[in-house]
């Protein structure tokens, strides 16, 4: 049957995607053994090559981004199911979603053009003024202030997944049955009582799914990040210092790696080792939020 | 014992208690609201931030010339016209090539795998596939078709933007698949018709705003896509519209543009991003309409 036949073509689709990027990455795996993983040079001059710097700028992005982001999505979700006036809440939850569907190149553009001169002229240096001293978590904000690095690539990735987060929220809150939120009420339960104690538990798997979803967005993105992370192989521990991610050294280094040779091998290793990541985050949220022809 | 003691306290003080209770409860609310009233209104902001921007920069440098001359070297007045008919072609024979599929095997989850193992192991698939990073999808196309082949083709564009449609047309077949009432289904094949029939015929036809919905969106998502581009069609500076040769995009000449240190490219840029993003924008907009028809 074409239809059933259609279906096992995706998963060819994905086992092909799998199976093609380990192939090109089979070479680097073999020269460097899992040695790979946990070298941290990135030396086309030698020919060694290792992935620490990029997964751990990937993660590190992408979990400060996500810092930022959940609390501010979480905001937006109960402003437009609870707060919000009925006129409001249309149109609002359309510009969010529209905020979701604008291209990341263009968020890329939008960070290295109005972020980055903001960041290093008045953000930055105001952290390292106020915080760089403070005992503990000083080191976090030391440095010159380029504009570009880490802490700016999560800003923007945390604008560019707030949308996403935001809107998943909002629906799976609709999914609350309005008896249990008037039961709460009708006890003299204040709105925010409501959320946290009706809301919240009822939808705390779907939230989490719709979390890790945008997780899953952020390790991935590419033309966000490669704008404004400063490209920089090096793992530095002020927030403000350049960094790399997976994604954006795959992105630059590519049209510099020959078909065949080393780098390139590696590069497609860097693939397959982001693959994996992001395929265990989003397996993880289709988990939690149900897959939707079970409902 | 609770009541007891709450009985032996003098009335007064019970009374203080409830009373800074109960104010405790309402500031708190008060701040939670406050806090989720910010948060909703740094979303609006930062999407009129980058709108303004778009419109600010951009619109200042829209000029018949961006539509009727190719791109050329800095300082000579180039437009973006072979980037625009490039990103057209890509996109329109990506979705070409991907909504069939998507339909196929959105129909057959809908129709014929509901529940199955199979069914269950296919939408999973396809959920990881709509989420996984484009950039992969790019690298999996170069493996495929770009390296054996030995040149970047506007074939790999067309097949990387492909394999992005077919998931998002997959999730809304099957969303919209399933709202069919099973009655409509049943008086078709009552009538006699066989499945196939009952399902181009009947179900195909009262989801049909549906689906439309999804290839818009799925127009809209690939539109803006760059990463998986720039391993596949690579971009070209002159004009060409065959697909065997690299061929030009407007996200991947936003790209090579906006990092440019000529003013006059960075110009082009903002135009092409002002293109695109109202384009997407548009098309949302429009799906939205499109699904509110259905009555």
């Amino acid at each position: 049957m074409l239809t059933r036949a259609a279906g096992l073509f995706v998963l060819v689709l994905l086992g092909a995607i799998i199976v093609s990027l380990f192939i090109g990455g089979l070479p680097a795996f073999r020269h460097f053994g899992l040695g790979f993983i946990f070298e941290t040079d990135w030396d086309p001059v030698q020919e060694n090559y290792g992935a620490l710097v990029p997964v751990y700028g990937t993660l590190i992005t992408s979990v400060i981004a996500l810092l930022v982001a959940v609390p501010l999505a979480f905001g937006c979700a109960f402003f437009l199911t609870e707060l919000a006036p009925n006129w409001l809440r249309a149109p609002l939850g359309t510009a969010i979603e529209l905020l979701a569907a604008v291209p990341s190149i263009i968020y890329g553009m939008w960070g290295f053009f109005i972020i980055v001169p903001l960041m290093g002229n008045y953000v930055q240096p105001f952290l390292i003024d106020n915080l760089g001293d403070l005992p503990g978590i000083g080191f976090l904000f030391q440095g010159p202030a380029f504009g570009t690095g880490i802490f700016t690539s999560a800003f923007i990735l945390a604008v560019m997944i707030l949308p996403f987060i935001a809107a998943t929220m909002r629906d799976v809150f609709l999914t609350v049955p309005p008896m249990f939120k008037e039961s709460a009420y009708g006890l003299g339960c204040t709105t925010w009582e409501v959320v946290r104690s009706i809301v919240l538990p009822y939808t705390r798997a779907s939230v989490i799914g719709g979390i890790m979803l945008g997780l899953g967005r952020a390790l991935g993105e590419t033309m966000a990040v490669t704008f404004v992370i400063g490209n920089t192989n090096r793992i530095s521990t002020s927030l403000f210092g350049p960094g790399n991610t997976i994604a954006s050294i795959v992105a630059l280094e590519f049209p510099e790696a020959p078909g065949g040779s080393l780098k390139l091998s590696s590069l497609l290793a860097l693939g397959f080792l982001l693959f994996v990541i992001s395929f265990i985050v989003l397996a993880i949220s289709r988990m939690l939020l149900g897959t939707k022809g079970q409902k | 014992m609770s009541t007891t003691t709450t009985a032996s306290l003098p009335i007064q003080k019970s009374h203080k208690i409830a009373e800074s209770l109960s104010k405790r409860r309402a500031r708190v609310n008060l701040i939670a609201k406050s806090l989720c009233f910010l948060a909703t209104g740094i979303a609006v902001v930062l999407l009129l931030a980058i709108l303004g921007t778009l419109l600010y920069l951009g619109g200042s440098g829209i000029h018949w010339s961006v539509f009727t001359n190719i791109t050329k070297p800095p300082g000579s007045g180039g437009g973006l016209l072979n980037a625009i008919v490039g990103s057209l072609i890509q996109t329109v024979l990506g979705v070409l090539i991907g909504t069939p599929v998507g339909l196929l095997v959105g129909t057959f989850l809908a129709e014929y795998a509901r529940t199955s193992w199979l069914g269950n192991v296919v939408r999973f698939v396809s959920d990881v596939l709509l989420s996984a990073p484009s950039i992969l999808i790019g690298l999996f196309i170069y493996q495929l078709l770009v390296a054996p082949f030995g040149g970047f083709s506007g074939v790999a564009g067309v097949a990387a933007l492909a394999v992005i449609v077919i998931p998002i047309v997959v999730r809304t077949t099957e969303d919209m698949l399933t709202l069919i009432p099973t009655a409509l289904r049943e008086a078709a094949v009552a009538l006699g018709a066989p499945k196939w029939k009952a399902i181009v015929l009947i179900c195909y036809r009262a989801a049909l705003n549906g689906i439309a919905t999804g290839v818009l969106l799925a127009i809209a998502r690939v539109a803006g896509e760059t990463a998986p581009l720039l391993f596949t069609s690579l971009g070209n500076l002159n004009w060409s519209t065959a697909l065997n040769e690299p061929m030009s995009s407007l996200p991947v000449t936003i790209y090579q543009y906006a990092g440019s240190p000529f003013e006059d490219w960075v110009q082009l840029a903002w135009v092409g991003a002002l293109l695109i993003t109202f384009g997407v924008l548009f098309i949302n907009i429009l799906a939205r309409v499109v699904l509110r028809q259905r009555g």
